[in-house]
């Protein structure tokens, strides 16, 4: 019976192990030679990681950094011998404490995860078992490699969860994954991970889809563990999260290291092209009103200087233009969850944005930023308060009015993927979204589709494209797209960019900013990245528990804080690497 | 499966509880929860009555004078009826009040356990079904409960593997579900009856009898509830949690048995509730097939014979069954995923 998960690690045979005739040029604690690996595909072999080594010392932190797909999550789960079904690794050796892990037997790879290497994926929600109370989880990695009886490992799971700083960890070890807050489920992650005090950890994008005050902690947490001496691999794509933690760092590209060397020399004196735009693409307040991608990209065509972006120029709006173009006054939004206990999840928000500006809003998860976004959108119901857009009251019309003002307002959310029919290609997806060209002949309206995919820096050929086959980046300038069909005044952007790898992040950055200069577009951008909110806004909200804590320009925010909250969020955030000009 | 067992430490003390914000469970639960369940028991009603109504509307739109109906159910024998002896009929049974009147005794009757009398048998139409019930749940119980056996062992052992393994898992599986119990049950009462003499050929109200009837209704069930499971199963396979067990130093067996198959259940507990009704009508053929006693024996005959009251009162309780079998899923559903409660 083929297993599904374990790889094939192939070359065992072929080289004879190097302990013997080669002794490897330098013994850490783990060190990897030559590392490739492959996936079969309908009998073809792909080669998704090119000759990868790495030498990882006690109490050290080796980072891979690289985009989605640049081979650095295949590359950490080679080390484990989890990569997946049909894959073939190759390596010249993978030494652990001098054993070789090639020749491993799946019962020696069973007691060298865990035990020896932990592993720490990136979304607590999804990878603890969803139906299980943490606490078994953690007990679980205790159980398999026959820690204690059932008594003391209950106590040994207190203790891990305590250590990870989780407050009443009695209560929480009986509670599943969807009753913790995001920073208290990956803790317990980070917790059975650490069970069995591994020599070294892997952690692949731990801190990806956190609020920037639990991923300050979460690092915290990883660089108190490499204090006492534990080894630790980190993956991410974010080089400002890396910076933290980091000694050596190996940027990945495609599958082949393209820099590698200490965190100084590549953060501080990047000889790669690739890192240099990667280090560039952070956004911040440095970067304001500059682009943070580096040369227009293959694939992204500017639009800026193409002489048929006149047919879809703003046009003149009959509507009143004086006033700001959304006004929100006193908003109130209250939920009653289903045990009857009523929150407010939006206390008297209020906000206006002016025409061809951005209104920031950032706050945590659960601070009420979306619930505004949707009151701005008319798409809930308000419990108090008015939504003006384009001076005429939003907020108060029955729908059927409202529709004929809807064109005016889009909306742009984080994973374009679950708001698209996968069965849609991307042109009937954009075809769909031609409100107003009611009147247009089939051949006009695929005109159209055409320039909005031009507008947004996609060639042609990739309209006849699934939202599967599409790459993260193209489905949300496919979803920008969308929004601008209509001809909008206003977009909403809800976390657009929150999913996207930082260079990919950089270049829709830079396409929003292109598209508002252009088109006199108004953004009502939220986002609980600091960084990006900096970078684009002209005006900030700062939200939290459903109030706003405060207002102002980004300089005022970022410079002078005057909330303790503002203050404690920019604590947190990541050293920025240098910025090179 | 129980959420919280010994290995967790005991609850502390109401005052020794450390003072933590709750994240969703307030004091209120309770309210909701009983809320929840007066709708589910009123829907369940609502559920009854329709069945019920239909029932009797069937009965009542049949072609032919009742009464002769009855007479020549009793008498066996289909002639003309004088009007006297049919007064005396429509006088026993009420049929000679308007069809309002008749419907409101009928759910009046029902309301207080009265099915009617049986046309052919002279006797309360409860009476009839409650000494034929027994088998028939024995049977539909047996043959739920293996079939889950066979799912889980089947579906655990193939799904998400590479190579024959996984082809044979999904086509058997396909063949299983389109397998008519008819045929089934023949085929194996002559290999395992009368070929290899293992079972008894008239199953009897005996241990061993059960097994062939059950087996035959089992075996398609099993088919179809696991097409169900194994998408889910392989679903369930490529989620980071099952990695994340993998990484821990969990062997490909353990997360398939301790974290993959809780998952991937669910829709096969969904059609549990619906299959429970559904093998009583299963039952039928099966019931026939190896001469077993039973409530799909009554109906066969009750069908045949136009003995409605023992139509209409089994139709009710086939009804009732699957309300029945539909709160149970309910309550399966939690135990299986937590999540539900507070949904």
């Amino acid at each position: 019976m083929t297993s599904t998960i374990d790889s094939v690690h192939a070359p065992a045979a072929r080289t004879p192990t190097p302990r013997a005739d080669t002794p490897a040029p330098k013994r850490g604690r783990l060190s990897v030679a030559n590392l490739s690996v492959a996936f079969r595909r309908n009998g073809i072999l792909h080669q998704v990681v090119h000759d990868v080594s790495f030498c990882l010392e006690p109490g050290q932190c080796v980072a891979i950094v690289g985009e989605s797909g640049s081979g650095k999550s295949v590359t950490a789960r080679s080390i484990v011998g989890l990569t997946g079904k049909n894959s073939v690794v190759d390596a010249q050796s993978i030494l652990l404490d001098g054993d070789d892990l090639r020749a491993a037997t799946k019962r020696q790879w069973r007691r060298i995860r865990g035990r020896r290497i932990g592993f720490i994926l990136q979304d607590a929600l999804v990878s603890l078992d969803p139906l299980r109370p943490v606490g078994k989880e953690i007990a679980e990695a205790l159980a398999l490699h026959h820690w204690g009886n059932r008594r003391q490992r209950a106590a040994k799971v207190i203790d891990l969860l305590r250590a990870v700083g989780v407050p009443a960890p009695e209560n929480r070890a009986r509670q599943r994954p969807d009753e913790l807050s995001g920073g208290l489920r990956q803790r317990a992650l980070i917790a059975s991970a650490l069970a069995l005090d591994p020599e070294i950890i892997i952690a692949d994008e731990p801190t990806t889809a956190l609020d920037v005050t639990v991923q300050a902690q979460v690092l915290a947490l990883l660089a108190e563990t490499k204090e006492r001496g534990v080894s630790v691999i980190l993956i991410s794509h974010d080089l400002s999260v890396v910076a933290h933690l980091a000694d050596h760092i190996l940027v990945m590209k495609g599958g082949r290291v393209v820099e590698s060397g200490s965190a100084d020399q590549v953060l501080n004196d990047p000889r790669h092209e690739y890192t240099r735009s990667l280090i560039n693409a952070v956004p911040s307040e440095l970067t304001r009103g500059k682009r943070l991608g580096a040369a227009p990209s293959d694939t992204a065509t500017t639009p800026a200087a193409d002489a048929v972006a006149v047919s879809i120029a703003p046009r003149p709006t009959d509507h009143d233009c004086s006033g700001p173009v959304l006004q929100a006054v006193d908003l109130v939004k209250r939920f009653t969850t289903p045990d009857g206990t009523v929150t407010t999840a939006v206390d008297h928000v209020s906000f206006a944005l002016e025409r061809g500006t951005t209104l920031g809003i950032v706050g945590e998860s659960g601070s009420g930023k979306s619930t505004t976004a949707r009151l701005a959108l008319a798409l809930s119901s308000l419990d108090s308060g008015t939504v003006t857009l384009l001076g005429q009251d939003w907020s108060s019309l029955s729908e059927p009015r409202r529709r004929a003002l809807r064109r005016e307002i889009a909306v742009v959310y984080q994973d374009p993927l679950s708001s698209f029919d996968p069965r849609w290609n991307a042109e009937r997806i954009l075809l769909d979204s031609l409100t107003d060209a009611a009147g247009l002949s089939t051949a006009a309206k695929k005109a159209r589709v055409v320039e909005l995919a031009r507008q947004v820096g996609l060639p042609q050929e990739i309209l006849q494209r699934f939202p599967l086959n599409l790459s993260g980046g193209q489905r949300q300038r496919i979803a920008i797209a969308r929004a601008l069909a209509p001809n909008p005044s206003v977009i909403v952007l809800d976390e657009a960019v929150s999913a996207l790898d930082v260079s990919i992040q950089a270049q829709i950055l830079d396409l929003l900013v292109d598209l508002q200069r252009q088109r006199g577009l108004s953004y009502l951008f939220i986002s609980h990245d600091l960084g990006v909110i900096n970078h684009l806004s002209d005006q900030v909200l700062v939200m939290k528990d459903g109030v706003v804590v405060e207002r102002g320009t980004p300089d005022d925010i970022f410079n002078r804080p005057a909330h303790p909250y503002t203050r404690e969020l920019i604590s947190s955030l990541p050293d920025h690497p240098r910025r090179n000009p | 499966m129980t959420r919280t067992s010994s290995n967790s430490p005991p609850r502390p003390a109401p005052g020794t509880r450390p003072v933590v914000p709750t994240l969703r469970r307030s004091p209120t639960l309770t309210w909701p929860r009983l809320r929840r369940i007066v709708e589910k028991i009123g829907g369940a009603v609502v559920v009854l009555f329709g069945a019920a109504t239909a029932a009797f509307a069937a009965q009542a739109a049949l072609p032919g004078d009742r009464a002769t109906v009855i007479l020549n159910i009793r008498a066996g024998q289909a002639i003309e009826r004088t009007p006297a002896e049919l007064a005396q009929i429509n006088e026993q049974y009420g049929l000679q009040n308007p069809l309002v009147v008749q419907y409101l005794d009928y759910i009046g009757g029902l309301l207080v356990g009265d099915l009617g009398t049986s046309y052919q048998q002279f006797k309360p139409v409860s009476e009839v079904i409650l000494q034929q019930i027994g088998p028939t749940v024995a049977l539909t119980l047996t043959a739920v409960a293996l079939s889950w056996l066979i799912m889980i062992a089947w579906v655990t052992l193939t799904a998400g593997r590479t190579g024959r393994l996984a082809g044979a898992g999904a086509v058997v599986d396909t063949t299983a579900a389109g397998l008519p119990h008819y045929w089934l049950g023949i085929i194996l009462l002559l290999v395992f009856s009368l070929g290899l003499g293992w079972f008894p050929v008239i199953s009897g109200p005996s241990a061993i009898g059960i097994v062939l009837p059950a087996l035959t209704l089992a075996i398609p069930l099993a088919g179809f509830m696991g097409q169900a499971t194994r998408t889910e199963f392989e679903r369930s396979l490529e989620q980071p949690f099952v990695i994340s067990a993998r990484m821990r130093g969990m062997g490909d067996t353990g997360v398939r048995l301790r974290h993959v198959l809780r998952h991937s259940v669910l829709p096969a507990i969904t059609l549990s509730g619906w299959a429970l009704g559904a093998t009583i009508s299963g039952a039928v053929v099966v019931e026939t097939v190896f001469s077993r006693p039973g409530i799909g024996k009554v109906l066969v005959g009750a069908v045949n014979s136009q003995d409605l009251p023992v139509v209409t009162g089994i139709v009710i309780l086939i009804a009732a069954l699957y309300v029945v079998a539909n709160l149970l899923v309910d309550l399966a559903y939690t135990l299986v995923d937590p999540r539900l409660k507070s949904a």
